[in-house]
């Protein structure tokens, strides 16, 4: 009863799925809270990054 | 002229970053909250990071081991979560790309962590079996092994899913054809 297809097709679909479920998360927008917390690491960071505010 | 600081490369990462994460809890706040603990220990650790490698390798494996001791941690939480699985079961099946794909990803969180982690490094994220292998600390025939064991267990569960989308179908239609049929009596 069972349709088997062939393994190498199954494979190259699951490869294609694994691509699109990681392209689907790689297109959200990223949060801000990153942003700002580069921003805060730099400003901690303060002498040794560029910007030189001390 | 000053050297290039590699901490301002860290942002050309994050959606990456972020993306393994989420691929890896599916789970919003938990992968944000991992993704932040990467990048505080990348910012950090900045000179532990040699020049000239695989930047993004060095975040992923941050974020790996990020995982992995919070996991310790807190033991297994449910892999749910932002309604994969419980808002699944009221989908009728289709064929259709995106219902497809949601149905895949409910079988990928299935997987051992392991299988999950081969798979989206070698299979999603393009690094080589290699790179993986380093990352994940292990020898590169054992990333070869859990990938193809991922791969064939996706493709049991996807098998299963199928079934399952088909019986289902059938018992609707079943039901439908015998209420039509008795109103008819």
């Amino acid at each position: 009863m069972s349709t088997e297809r062939p393994k190498k097709q199954i494979s190259a679909q699951i490869d294609a799925n694994l691509k699109r479920v990681f392209e689907e998360d790689l297109d959200q927008d990223l949060p801000d809270r990153f942003k700002d917390l580069l921003a805060q690491l730099k400003a901690q960071d303060g002498g040794s990054a560029a910007g030189g505010n001390k | 002229m000053t050297a290039p600081n590699p901490r301002d490369e860290i942002v050309e990462h994050l959606k990456p970053l972020r993306a393994f994460a989420l691929s890896l809890t599916r789970n919003s706040a938990i992968a944000d909250d991992m993704v932040q603990d990467t990048v505080v220990k990348a910012w950090t650790n900045i000179d532990k990071f040699k020049a000239g490698t695989n930047m993004r390798a060095w975040l992923f494996t941050i974020l790996r081991n990020t995982y992995y001791s919070n996991r310790r941690k807190a033991k297994r939480e449910v892999a749910d979560v932002d309604g994969v699985m419980t808002n699944g079961m009221a989908e009728k099946p289709a064929h259709d790309g995106h219902l497809q794909l949601r149905d895949f990803r409910r079988c990928f969180v299935q997987l051992s962590d392991e299988q999950r982690e081969a798979l989206l490094l070698v299979g999603a994220s393009g690094f080589s079996y290699e790179e993986a292998a380093g990352m994940c600390g292990v020898a590169v025939g054992t990333i070869k092994s859990r990938a193809n064991r991922g791969r064939k267990r996706l493709a049991e569960l996807m098998q299963i899913n199928e079934d399952e989308a088909m019986e289902m179908t059938d018992r609707v239609t079943m039901a439908v054809v015998s209420a039509s049929g008795a109103s008819a009596a």
